[in-house]
């Protein structure tokens, strides 16, 4: 039996004839892309001391928001969020989070595009941010049609058009409160959550896209940002 | 104080009526819509205009 050192297992240092097993191939590919100092990084570039830099996080911290008072939304029901003094504080506190998430994800989407900030083999953090919006965007309609009022009575019949002009009516139906309502609550939020996390993951990775000017002619550079 | 509050914030916005319309040519937008993208394009001209100052950060 080959003992194993507790300090290298520690390490994620495995053994030889363990290297095959999926468990050391994800590990030794997390080990690489993401050691836990860039994961976890204690200091930025220089270049990132704007405040176009920080409506990321802003968008991020919307999002908990939204997260939070739609869970507490969840928990009560419609009932409570129309009646209720304390439902219609957290209502209004899901919107105006929301309103907020669009702000700052909108404002971000214009600095990372005149950044272009694809750059650097960057195309799939920009691309799992492309799809992140699209995904909210989803969110917010079937938030909309889920607010159980005139507002997502009228929104639903207006929208049953632009759906069904598309073809997707008959599988995704505006008219149905109990599928938009799923949707709204399970799927897009898991969707929105998951790719986020990706996208941050896929930032550390890379590293911040540094400024054009800025641009390391060697790709090896580039694709750490050129942090320090 | 609160119904005073909601006097003073309600003549400010007053959100209980029918929404408000620009119509120029084809283009039919909401003041309120059209009020928030303003608020956003003066945001990402204020945040790269506005120094960002770090305190004694290493360069």
């Amino acid at each position: 039996m080959t003992t194993v050192d507790r300090n290298d297992v520690e390490a994620g240092v495995g053994l030889p004839e363990d290297a095959d097993q999926w468990t050391a191939k994800i590990r030794g590919f997390l080990m690489r892309n993401l050691p836990p100092g860039r994961l976890i990084p204690d200091r930025q570039p220089s270049y990132m001391a704007s405040w176009i830099y920080i409506f990321g996080a802003l968008t991020m911290g919307a999002l908990a928001m939204v997260i939070l008072s739609g869970g507490l939304l969840s928990l009560e029901g419609p009932t409570w969020w129309h009646t209720s003094t304390v439902g219609l504080f957290v209502n209004s506190l899901h919107l105006w989070s929301v309103e907020l998430f669009f702000f700052f994800m909108v404002v971000h989407l214009w600095g990372k595009f005149f950044m272009a900030a694809w750059r650097g083999n960057r195309a799939l953090t920009w691309m799992t941010g492309v799809i992140t919006f699209m995904a909210s965007i989803g969110a917010g309609l079937t938030g909309y049609l889920s607010q159980t009022n005139f507002d997502s009575q009228w929104i639903s019949t207006q929208a049953k058009d632009g759906i069904n002009a598309v073809g997707i009516g008959a599988f995704f139906n505006v008219l149905n409160f109990g599928q938009m309502l799923m949707w709204h609550i399970m799927i897009l939020p898991l969707a929105v959550v998951a790719i986020t996390i990706l996208h941050v993951l896929l930032v550390r990775t890379r590293g911040i896209v540094p400024p054009i000017e800025l641009e390391p002619a060697d790709p090896a550079t580039a694709a750490t940002g050129g942090e320090g | 104080m609160t119904a005073a509050l909601a006097l003073v914030v309600g003549a400010l916005i007053d959100l209980s009526g029918p929404g408000h319309y620009i119509h120029w040519g084809f283009i039919q937008i909401s003041v309120g819509n059209l009020v928030v993208i303003c608020l956003m394009v003066v945001t990402f001209l204020a945040a790269i205009l506005i120094p960002y100052h770090r305190r004694g950060g290493r360069s």
